[in-house]
């Protein structure tokens, strides 16, 4: 059960209903057509090193074509570094990257034909927005380069798709912040990419036109049914928009699963830490019990080596239980209370351990009372892998 | 403006001095600039429209004028193309020696006018050490209107450089990337891309560079030659027309440079509005 | 670009410079710009070194050590000496003024302070002479008076204020009016006085921005030819600036004495740069607007 490295971790769940998705969603899309070939992406062992430091170690993934992935993790993961690789603004020390059956690393990043949107949009200023949606189109060579008609067409249904119909004449600082993220999609879709990748694609913006966008993204993406690949360091982001997540961590992938797999199921310490809030009390197991403090818990632990654990668990994730039932018993030294919940913070123990419950906003008075809690799900890692 | 009380000049502040730093400032501005700038649009006026038309007209003060203003504008535009590849390498590139070059860049800017013109002149006289390279094709730079076009080239560089350079570090990397992404190949990129962002900074450049090299003495006289209708450039014609104490067609001249050099001050007041307006934004 | 350094990786045979030209491009354009620097900027430099010792060390300590040579230079000094200070105390005032405070018309006294860079510099001194010359508004009187500025030092000193009249002020305006009058206000409000405030803050914020536009202007004001030209007269041993002594020597073909001369001003641009590249390496936070 220790801190899993990325390589060869191929789940594949989630990927049918994606595909569902796209298929329910054909019969919506306005530009049926239209839009290039996708393809799924399959990166190999890929590592990248900057001088001495690496920020990617052999890292593996498969993305289904038009699935929506999210690359998410802390600053200084290598989540942009992979993304800037998938695009080919940037290249692997080692490994490999296919679209399709195809090597995308022999292909310059003019050839990839992958639609970029940056975290600072880089709209060309001096631009109005009409350009900058056909900017892609009107840099191809004169034999592959749309007639002047067919370019304003495109961009108009483009503007329609992101909702800026009348909005073609004007130039970049005329817009809001949510506005340009939208010029700076449909610019990236304009060229018909076979996958789309996001850099913090909400980054810039305030809480709410993020949340609105976010929504919209996902509705496009049913839509359009890109291959999207977006990086964010935003947990929630991740959760509600992508299919698939591979959560990074220091150059390595340490989980990829359904949103509800990452959340329920934390395959490595750092994703129970790192993907909503987690308890970390320290326990032993001994034949097959688990015990704090020389006290078992009622908590089954088949196959587990015996020696010292760290038992993980989520806030919201208990149950109140009796004295003597093998629950956790400790004393509420504080409670605040926490959007539509209450949170009490508890010591545990002689060593006064210290975990946090959250419990109904109704059950206020608890401070200085004795509860004795047993998870309802919970996972056992290594006490010295753990950093939670 | 937000005046707190209705038509005050000044904004109230606790700070003090306002009127003794004022006041100093306006005075010493016109007893050095403005009053005997007055002078000569007064001087000038006195002559009288016929009269001024008639130097201003004069074949050799035109010659003069557009000697001053052609080789001024080749000068310019040639810096403008040379600047910009200067100004590229300096901030794109990684090379040994690269600080060095980019201090010497201001060289023109240190170096007396005087000394500058001496120094071309003994190295593109037939006897100088470019002066006997270029002799066997059957070239001549010094004393002729190209010796006048090497001291403004001379002087004019740091102009473009150091006002592109600066908008050149500014340029985010990640619209270039966009560009790449979207298909564009390094050139493309280049031309519709970053050349439209340097546009507003090579242009005020181009028009400082302008406005020096035609009000340029120092550095051109010693290499032009100075031959009346061939080399002969207008600052030159004023010192002419001063030592003959011809001050009627001293001023008269100066007047007309004077206000060409404002006319290009407000241009580049214009273009450099339009280069904020174009920075600003993101 | 950090992977230019690598070895390019197995399957990706095609690495290519995603945002950078490809080598050959490259190397071409350094070599125009070094090869134009080179032969544009460096050479003229040499040779002034070069033709200055032409001869050897002799005549070129003799040329120096004339009378009217070590007279032109004393001449260089004391112009520099009165023309730098007093643009100095403008300077200050005008930034002051400029930046601590909201007035009407505040940039169109900018744009006058900006005026003497666009103008000629035979202009800046013709306009002395029409002034102060002869022939000029206040020339009788001046004459009836026996005071001469033309042809003269005072007009020396005149023609080089005008030509270095904003190098101080255009440093300190932008820097000051980035640095807005918070502090101010706080060391007002402590109850410090007006010149306390602008002795123990404000000068100490802005002093390397005042050194640096001292220094350019100081290049400038013994630099200065044209301006001083005009009102000077040339008289040898008195109205002779080092500029003018260069000019002088040149035409009366002492090759070596005049490049000998024009070794020290060269030498002056060359501190000049070199403590300015300091400045703006070691100081670059504290000065603003380095590069117009």
């Amino acid at each position: 059960m220790d801190a899993v490295t990325g390589n060869d971790l191929n789940i594949r769940a989630g990927l049918g209903s994606a595909h569902a998705r796209i298929a329910a969603a054909e019969g919506l899309r306005p530009l049926a057509g239209t839009w290039g070939k996708q393809v799924d992406v399959t990166v190999e062992n890929v590592a990248r090193s900057f001088g001495d430091t690496a920020a990617l170690h052999g890292v593996s993934l498969k993305i289904a074509s038009g699935e929506l992935v999210a690359l998410l993790g802390p600053s200084g993961s290598g989540k942009t570094t992979l993304l800037r690789i998938l695009g080919g603004l940037d290249f692997p020390s080692e490994g490999r990257v296919l679209f399709g059956a195809e090597d995308a690393l022999g292909l310059s990043v003019q050839e990839r034909n992958v639609g970029f949107v940056f975290q600072s949009y880089a709209l060309f200023r001096h631009m109005t927005v009409h350009d900058n949606i056909a900017f892609g189109l009107s840099v191809r060579p004169a034999k592959r380069r749309p007639a002047k008609a067919a370019i304003k067409k495109r961009v108009d249904e483009l503007l329609d798709l992101v909702q800026l119909t009348d909005l073609g004449k004007r130039y970049p600082a005329q817009l809001s912040g949510g506005q340009r993220q939208r010029v700076a999609l449909a610019r990236a879709l304009a060229i018909e990419p076979r996958i789309l990748l996001l850099d913090e694609p909400f980054g810039a913006l305030d809480a709410k036109v993020r949340k609105d966008l976010r929504r919209w993204l996902r509705e496009i993406h049913d839509r359009t049914g890109h291959t999207t690949v977006f990086v964010t360091h935003d947990q929630d982001e991740a959760l509600e928009l992508a299919d698939r997540v591979a959560v990074l961590n220091k150059g390595r992938i340490e989980q990829i699963g359904t949103p509800d797999e990452i959340y329920d199921a934390p395959a490595t310490p750092f994703v129970a830490g790192f993907i909503g809030e987690t308890n970390a009390l320290p326990v032993r197991v001994e034949s097959g019990k688990i015990f704090l403090d020389d006290r078992a818990l009622d908590l089954a632990s088949t196959g587990e080596a015996d020696g010292p654990r760290m038992l993980a668990f989520r806030p919201h994730d208990i149950e109140f239980t009796g004295e003597g039932a093998g629950g956790i018993a400790g004393l509420v030294v504080s409670e605040l209370r926490h959007g539509a919940t209450r949170r009490l913070a508890i010591e545990v123990g002689p060593q006064r351990h210290r975990i946090e419950i959250d419990v109904g906003a109704e059950t206020a008075g608890q401070k200085g009372n004795r509860v004795v809690v047993l998870p309802r799900s919970w996972r056992l890692f290594s006490p010295d892998a753990f950093r939670g | 403006m937000r005046a707190s009380s209705q038509g005050a000049l000044k904004k109230p502040s606790v700070i003090p001095g306002f009127g003794l730093a004022l006041g100093f400032t306006l005075a010493y501005l016109s007893l050095i600039v403005l009053i005997p700038l007055a002078a000569l649009v007064l001087k000038t006026a006195s002559l009288g429209w016929p009269e001024f038309w008639r130097i201003a007209t004069d074949p050799r003060t035109i010659a003069a004028l557009k000697v001053s203003f052609g080789i001024s504008f080749a000068a310019a535009a040639i810096n403008a193309v040379f600047g910009l590849i200067v100004a590229w390498v300096l901030v794109r590139y990684e090379f040994p020696g690269r600080k060095l070059l980019d201090a010497f860049i201001d060289l023109p800017f240190a170096l007396p006018t005087a000394v500058a013109g001496i120094a071309l002149t003994a190295l593109y006289a037939p006897n100088g050490w470019i002066g006997e390279l270029v002799k066997p094709f059957g070239i001549k730079i010094a004393y002729t209107p190209i010796g006048i076009l090497i001291a403004l080239t001379f002087i004019g560089l740091p102009f473009i450089v150091r006002t592109v350079q600066p908008v050149l570090e500014d340029l985010d990397r990640e619209v270039e990337e966009a560009a790449a992404t979207l298909g564009a190949r390094r050139f493309q990129t280049f031309r519709k891309v970053i050349l439209p962002a340097l546009l507003p900074a090579l242009l005020t450049g181009f028009a400082l560079a302008l406005a020096r090299a035609i009000g340029e003495y120092g550095s051109v006289i010693f290499i032009a030659g100075n031959i009346p209708f061939v080399s002969e450039i207008a600052p030159l014609l004023i010192v002419i027309k001063l030592t003959e104490f011809n001050y009627p067609a001293a001023t008269a001249i100066a007047s007309i440079m004077l206000a060409i050099s404002f006319v290009l001050l407000l241009v580049i007041n214009l273009l450099q509005a339009w280069s904020r307006r174009g920075l600003s934004n993101g | 670009m950090a992977d230019v350094a690598l070895v390019p990786p197995v399957g990706a045979p095609r690495r290519r410079e995603v945002i950078s030209e490809g080598l050959f491009v490259r190397v071409v354009l350094i070599a125009i710009a070094v090869a134009l620097l080179g032969i544009f900027l460096l050479l003229p430099l040499v040779s002034v070194f070069y033709e200055a010792f032409r001869t050897g060390f002799g005549p070129y300590w003799a040329a120096l050590g004339e009378k009217d040579a070590l007279a032109a230079i004393r001449l260089t000094l004391l112009v520099a000496a009165i023309a730098v200070p007093a643009n100095l105390v403008f300077g200050v005032a005008a930034a002051w003024a400029i930046a601590k405070f909201d007035f009407k018309g505040k940039s169109f006294l900018i744009t006058l302070i900006d005026l003497p860079f666009s103008v000629s510099p035979v202009t800046s001194g013709l306009i002395y002479v029409l002034l102060f010359g002869a022939q000029g508004f206040f020339g009788p009187w001046l004459q009836s008076q026996g005071i001469q500025i033309i042809f003269a030092v005072p007009g020396i000193v005149l023609a080089t204020i005008f030509v270095t009249f904003p190098f101080v002020a255009r440093e300190l305006i932008p820097l000051m009016q980035e640095q807005g009058t918070t502090d101010e206000e706080a060391a007002i409000s402590l109850g410090a006085g007006g010149w306390q405030t602008f002795f123990r803050v404000t000068l100490p914020n802005v002093k390397w921005a005042l050194l640096y536009g001292v220094l350019l202007g100081n290049a400038r004001a013994m630099g200065e030819f044209g301006a001083v030209a005009v009102v000077s007269g040339k008289i040898r041993g008195q109205t002779n600036t080092m500029p003018l002594h260069v000019e002088i020597l040149y035409n009366e073909y002492m090759a070596v004495a005049a490049f000998a001369v024009a070794s020290l001003l060269a030498m002056l641009a060359l501190i000049t740069l070199g403590l300015k590249t300091f400045l703006e390496w070691r100081f670059s936070g504290e000065i603003a607007a380095i590069r117009r």
